[in-house]
């Protein structure tokens, strides 16, 4: 059959953000993807000129709502290394904290979007519903349901007092068991293995040659996370990153599933050891000079390039963002798959464009 | 297997949901709603119209008023922690949903002079 040509996205069911695929196929096989970014393109980079470094702050948690915490924590660990100001112990267990509750939210609602990619809704709403819980969480510690803002340069605003945390380590227990309630359903469900297992493989070779990151790097079998490299009080704590060795639609599920629990141990963990001190420290001077930081997002490692030029604006505030380096791995997964499982692979990456695009 | 005693469970259950407009929920202490200000014990300093990351806010000295585009507040909080008198803060609920969008203006009055003591 002659080869045709379908567009995919920008509006598409199966995608909350506008991507757009030119797809090629011949025989409902996918044989070439050429993908087409730029739709929410915001400069939000741009914006370091008008306005201040502590500004910045409210300006990229902004790049995301779903890592905005991660965004802001990155900037706010380049803004103290150009001001040298070292931030309280206490500061950097929260920082895990609510970076790990972003975690747990974020892979949630993918399972959940995901399995509404493969028709699975009652699923879908099964996940969203015990989201739910870590929603009310955040907004109760931080003021805000997604968008926390507690982060600021020299430490975070606000305080998990006793009360909380107790609060907190009892909801992480019922949203243990309700997710591990789920484990069968996704795991061992012949409809979810047939649209999973085997699709969209990518060797642990190609990962590492096109750049993957996050949970899409490590369904692959490497043994990477930024976490590693223990920012804020991961050195402080047991860390293990979750690694899947097939690389195919079924390990990345596999892997994410498998993060919710690591963040669960993660809070509880940091809770135990949480010490006492101050909250924030007073940032003293204008940053200067220049500064890479790097977090671990919930779909993988998000880079920041800051550099000062000892006035109150930043010269350049670049942002790499997971999905921008995912996108050449889904390239590479898409030839030869059906066209009908191209809405699962798309999602198995985690897309999320406004971060690619800001 | 478990779907299906869920499925079946949820039919006997009541709603996971809240009949949202009839029935609110509770909201949580020190929530980040609303910005609201107590006009007179405000300064008109202008910190928090410097501070703000989305300028929603406006203040003029002279015919002493202090506005907010509630339109473009991002409900950060970072004007209510930089406030030097303590005069902003932030409700509990978020504001309700309208069909025009609107400035927020508060207009200090005019303190009466105090007449000089006599000499």
């Amino acid at each position: 059959m002659a080869r045709t040509v379908i567009p995919f996205g920008p509006q598409h069911p199966v995608l909350p953000e506008p991507l757009h695929l030119t797809l090629t196929v011949e025989d409902e096989i996918v044989l070439e993807a050429i993908p087409k970014l730029g739709y929410v393109h915001r400069g939000l980079e741009k914006l370091a000129e008008i306005r201040d470094h502590t500004q910045m702050i409210q300006i990229v948690e902004r790049v995301c709502g779903i890592c905005s915490t991660l965004h802001a924590m990155c900037y706010c660990q380049g803004i103290e290394a150009l001001m040298k100001v070292e931030i309280p112990p206490r500061a950097r267990f929260l920082r895990v904290i609510w970076a790990e509750m972003h975690r747990m939210h974020s892979h949630l609602l993918w399972l959940g979007l995901f399995a509404d990619a493969f028709g699975f809704e009652s699923l879908f709403m099964q996940f969203w519903k015990i989201r739910e819980r870590i929603m009310d969480l955040q907004e109760a510690t931080s003021g805000n349901r997604i968008i926390v803002s507690v982060n600021c340069v020299g430490g975070v605003k606000r305080d998990i007092d006793a009360a909380a945390q107790q609060w907190i380590l009892d909801t992480m227990k019922i949203v243990e068991k309700e997710v591990l309630q789920l484990k069968s359903t996704i795991m061992d469900d012949f409809t979810v293995k047939r649209r999973t297992v085997g699709i969209g493989v990518l060797s642990k070779e190609k990962a590492y040659e096109m750049g993957a990151a996050g949970p899409t790097l490590r369904a692959s079998g490497i043994f990477q996370d930024m976490r590693q490299t223990g920012y804020a009080a991961y050195s402080e704590l047991n860390f293990e990153p979750v690694v899947e060795t097939d690389g195919d639609c079924y390990a990345r599920t596999i892997c994410r599933f498998n993060e919710v629990f690591q963040a669960i141990g993660l809070i509880r963990e940091a809770f135990a050891k949480l010490p006492h001190s101050e909250l924030a420290v007073k940032a003293k001077g204008l940053p200067n000079g220049e500064v890479i930081s790097r977090v671990e997002q919930p779909r993988g490692e998000c880079l920041y390039y800051l550099k000062g030029n000892g006035t109150k604006f930043l010269d350049r505030v670049r942002i790499r963002t997971p999905t921008f380096a995912n996108i050449p791995a889904l390239l590479e997964m898409l030839p030869g798959c059906d066209l009908a499982d191209v809405p699962v692979l798309i999602l198995t990456i985690d897309p999320c464009i406004s971060c690619t695009e800001r | 297997m478990f779907m299906t005693k869920n499925v079946l469970k949820n039919l006997m259950t009541k709603y996971a949901t809240r009949l949202y407009p009839f029935k609110k929920r509770e909201t949580f202490q020190d929530v980040k709603g609303e910005l609201k200000i107590e006009i007179e014990k405000c300064i008109l300093c202008g910190v928090c119209k410097m501070k703000c990351p989305s300028q929603c806010i406006s203040v003029d000295k002279d015919a002493k008023s202090w506005g907010v585009d509630p339109f473009s507040c991002v409900y950060c909080g970072v004007c209510v922690d930089a406030c030097p008198v303590q005069c902003l803060y932030q409700e509990g609920l978020y504001r309700a949903p309208l069909a025009e969008k609107d400035m927020v203006l508060h207009i200090q009055e005019a303190k009466p002079v105090e007449p000089a003591p006599a000499t």
